[in-house]
């Protein structure tokens, strides 16, 4: 993992639809090495998945997002990895993650109405062993996502010309 | 009723730029590379600390020489920078911008009758400053052929014995033209043999994208005779604040002070404050700026080479500056045509000195889009107006 490495990843973090020729001239790199070194970072697992962030507030698609937050009893040997794994697999859960604090794990998860969400939650998360607490917040909109601002406004005007 | 307007301020040329601006002002939809500015917004610590500041009361005057800990900052960053030292209560000022800085530096060595020789292409205050302070600009070409480096033998041709100081900018505004340490000894040696004093602006120092910036403060024997002038607009996207320093020996820094106390009092007391923030907290904002710049380069030239205007690749700032020779238009006209006809704004390279003729000065601090956009529209105007 080298300079170069990192400008890629920051480069197809931003935006993940740049051609193999784009990325050489920006990166000053020859066509063919970009082509290996992403492959290399693929490889490795360090580039996940080449995906899209959509502001679905502004599509209009009515669905609903919310955090969270469970409270688990870690299991002896297994500590919080079990139960990730189990609750990982269901599709309405976007992403997952054990946090330091008054609670232990922290969902993102989607669902067409609240009371699918409302549902998802009383229905298969909360009856989980070990799960303690359940604390879901629905999300009322969004500012920023994964670096994306959703409400920045145009820059003001620049001048034309200045020396 | 007598003509109240001075004789120089009569003999200064107005900006070659102006009725571009006017010409843009009109328009729709026009991508402007015509602007020296970066479009980043201010790194917003940087912002927050000011207007903590401000609302923590810190309006007022600040000391002539500006804030203790802004210089301080500034005096540790130079040395563990580029290697030069600078006593922060004796050998430096706050300005108002690089502007002010360069301004002062040229009132406090001028004399009338005095010859300052201008490295050229360039920013297109140095010529004014020179004259309105009674001197005599003589400019000094710097050559495509040398990838508009600064050299020796130009330099000695430019010389008489009335030449008093020598300004250079690098890396440059126009062309990007840098100047490592060994270009930069060459010079050194005609400063030192002909007792010249040298106004050194290095304010796109940061924006070096091969090897690191190479000040000509910190070449050996040149530091007792060089005005350093840097500033925050280009490197921390500060271009609005207007903060700027002047670093020099204390008899010429004392000089220069002075002027500053009865033109200027103290540079703006919130943008001292942001600056300082930016020292401290800012160079990880400033380094991702900076990558983006070069990214961005790489992509705006292998673009005009593409589309047939031969451009070099250049080692600093955000401008480019192509060639536009082979399509028999002169800059003059292809800027103007290419503003009518395609809304993009470029700066004709005539109106910054000598050696700019036949270029165009594109700066390249817009956005990725932008600039392909800018070099869609540059190619379908060459297609259709080559001579």
């Amino acid at each position: 993992m080298d300079e170069k490495d990192l400008l890629l990843l920051r480069l197809l973090e931003e935006n993940s639809k740049l051609s193999q020729e784009e990325l050489a001239v920006m990166t000053e790199l020859s066509g063919e090495e970009v082509k290996c070194r992403v492959a290399a970072l693929e490889e490795a697992k360090i580039i996940r998945s080449y995906t899209t962030i959509i502001d679905w507030e502004r599509a209009a698609n009515g669905g609903v997002a919310a955090i969270i937050e469970l409270k688990v009893n870690p299991e002896r040997d297994y500590g919080y990895d079990r139960i990730a794994d189990r609750l990982s697999k269901f599709r309405e859960v976007k992403s997952l993650r054990l946090v330091t604090g008054v609670y232990d794990l922290q969902l993102h998860v989607t669902g067409k109405t609240m009371q699918d969400v409302a549902r998802f939650v009383s229905e298969y998360i909360a009856p989980m062993d070990r799960i303690r607490e359940t604390a879901t917040h629905i999300i009322m909109k969004t500012y920023k996502e994964n670096g994306q601002n959703f409400c920045e406004k145009e820059a003001g005007d620049r001048i034309p010309y200045s020396p | 009723m007598r003509d109240f307007v001075s004789q120089r301020a009569k003999v200064i040329p107005p900006s070659g730029i102006r009725k571009f601006f006017d010409l843009a002002l009109t328009m729709e939809e026009v991508i402007s590379l015509g602007v020296g500015e970066p479009d980043f917004s201010t790194p917003w610590n940087l912002c927050e600390a000011s207007i903590y500041s401000i609302e923590q009361g810190g309006t007022s005057y600040t000391p002539n020489r500006g804030i203790q800990p802004l210089r301080e900052a500034v005096s540790r960053w130079l040395f563990s920078h580029y290697g030069v030292g600078y006593n922060p209560d004796t050998e430096m000022v706050i300005t108002t911008g690089v502007s002010e800085g360069l301004d002062i530096a040229i009132r406090a060595v001028t004399d009338p009758g005095d010859e300052i020789v201008i490295a050229e292409p360039s920013y297109v205050s140095y010529s004014p400053c020179v004259t309105l302070a009674g001197g005599i600009p003589v400019p000094v070409e710097c050559m495509e052929k040398d990838r508009f480096k600064l050299k020796a033998d130009r330099l000695m041709e430019a010389l008489s014995p009335k030449t008093k100081a020598l300004i250079i900018n690098f890396p440059n505004n126009p062309t990007g033209a840098v100047m490592g340490r060994e270009d930069l000894k060459a010079i050194s040696d005609v400063v030192i043999d002909h007792d010249l004093l040298l106004i050194t602006d290095e304010v796109y120092s940061e924006l070096t994208y091969t090897g690191t910036h190479a000040s000509a403060a910190a070449i050996e024997g040149l530091q007792e005779r060089t005005i350093l002038l840097n500033g925050f607009s280009k490197a921390y996207a500060m271009t609005g604040w207007r903060i700027g320093y002047l670093c020099a020996p204390k008899n010429i820094c004392d000089a220069a002070l002075k002027i500053h106390q009865y033109v200027m009092l103290c540079a703006p007391a919130m943008g001292q404050v942001a600056a300082l923030e930016g020292l401290r907290r800012g160079e990880d904002e400033k380094n991702r700026m900076v990558q983006e710049y070069r990214v961005r380069r790489n992509l705006f030239v292998e673009g005009l080479n593409r589309i047939g205007l031969p451009c070099h690749l250049p080692e600093g700032a955000f401008y480019a500056f192509p060639s536009v020779e082979k399509t028999g238009l002169s800059d003059l006209e292809f800027a103007e045509q290419l503003l009518k006809d395609e809304h993009v704004a470029v700066v004709p390279g005539s109106v910054l000195g000598q050696g700019g003729k036949n270029h165009l000065r594109c700066a390249y601090a817009v956005s990725r889009k932008d600039l392909a956009e800018a070099i869609k529209r540059m190619a379908h105007f060459i297609a259709t107006n080559s001579r």
